[in-house]
């Protein structure tokens, strides 16, 4: 008896003796938070490399309004990224990927109210939100294959290399917006965030399926939903990332 | 073999769901007030200084309410910040070497 008192005096006292959960969420959770832990340094090493490139090339030194495309020196993103679909030729620097970003942050929202409804174990509600998630990550997508192919493209005047030759659009060999590391920093930083809405889009369908299919109800809890939304608003954290350090400085 | 199941669906916080769209509409906002500045102010350290800090303000609102991390235990708040440290060690270590190139190639 007084083992046993003694025993649960040292549990109360000692939270990581054994016997408790110190970190009061479920095995699941830690590992999914862990993961994004780890994915959060991955896209770090990727937004600092593109510092530290941006650091090591010269910035144009004009005046914004008289930038042009250079080889020499690196690019003005507000003056390369002004392109909206169906407004061809039109000047309206930044719109396109604002109207992105707020996309996915309603998205998040969704999620989120998709997580709430699944703490309460309605089962409606949950499907309803878990589909316009699903709606908002398929429509990023679809603007960002848009933004990828106006880049690839390129403008109608494009940009003349120093041996005469007139470049349009950017690859992986050549850019007419600037340097060709920034293409490829672009193709790569972008690429790998919509990787991740693609992948987290799938998760969603699956979990949709399931919430329809009603097998959280036999579960009795609906904790998949909160894993997935914690993947979910990630991806949408790294967006306002990437939206800073690519679009705006 | 169907098995129903019967489940009982408690009703909607109000309060909860007010405070969820509370936090969108401060993303959106914070998300338009980078906007205007990139059109307005001149570009240098200051505007980018800027950037940041609304960047980060972002960052604590979805990392803090939307995944919840604020209302988690005090060690998983821990174990999940802390390590970014070395994520700032890395930011000032690489700018500081793209400085460095620069000068040296320039």
């Amino acid at each position: 008896m007084e083992v046993t008192a003694s025993i649960e005096k040292e549990r109360k006292t000692n939270l990581w003796g054994g016997g408790t959960s110190p970190l009061k969420a479920s095995y699941g959770k830690i590992m999914m938070w862990f993961f994004l832990l780890s994915d959060a340094f991955t896209f770090s090493g990727l937004l600092i490399t593109y510092g530290f490139l941006r650091y090591s090339y010269p910035a144009f030194s004009g005046p914004v309004s008289a930038f042009k495309p250079s080889v020499d020196y690196w690019p003005i993103p507000e003056k390369i990224f002004d392109a909206v679909p169906f407004l061809h030729g039109v000047h309206l620097p930044l719109l396109f990927v604002g109207i992105m970003t707020f996309i996915l942050i309603l998205s998040s929202v969704t999620m989120v109210l998709a997580v709430e409804a699944g703490q309460r174990m309605d089962r409606k509600d949950v499907t309803k939100w878990m589909l316009w998630t699903i709606v908002g990550g398929l429509a990023f997508l679809g603007c960002q294959a848009w933004e990828w192919s106006h880049f690839i493209t390129g403008t109608e005047e494009g940009m003349a290399l120093s041996n005469g030759v007139i470049i349009h659009g950017a690859n992986l060999q050549v850019n007419e917006y600037g340097p060709p590391l920034f293409a490829s920093l672009f193709f790569f930083i972008t690429g790998f965030h919509g990787t991740h809405v693609a992948s987290g889009v799938l998760l969603n369908v699956i979990i949709f399926y399931n919430v329809v299919v009603g097998t959280y109800d036999k579960r009795g809890h609906y904790e998949m939903v909160e894993k997935v939304g914690l993947y979910w608003h990630f991806v949408d954290l790294v967006w306002v990332f990437v939206f800073t350090f690519f679009y705006l400085i | 073999m169907e098995q129903v199941v019967a489940v009982e669906v408690k009703p909607v916080d109000k309060k909860k769901v007010k405070k969820l769209w509370k936090i969108a509409l401060i993303l959106g906002v914070v998300t338009l007030i980078e906007f205007v500045m990139a059109f307005t102010l001149p570009r240098g350290y200051l505007l980018y200084a800027g950037f940041i800090g609304l960047t980060i303000v972002k960052a604590f609102y979805i990392v803090s309410e939307f995944m919840h991390l604020k209302h988690e235990a005090k060690a998983l708040i821990w174990s999940i910040m802390l390590p970014t440290i070395f994520v700032i060690w890395l930011i000032v270590a690489l700018l500081a070497e793209g400085g460095s190139i620069l000068n040296a190639l320039y």
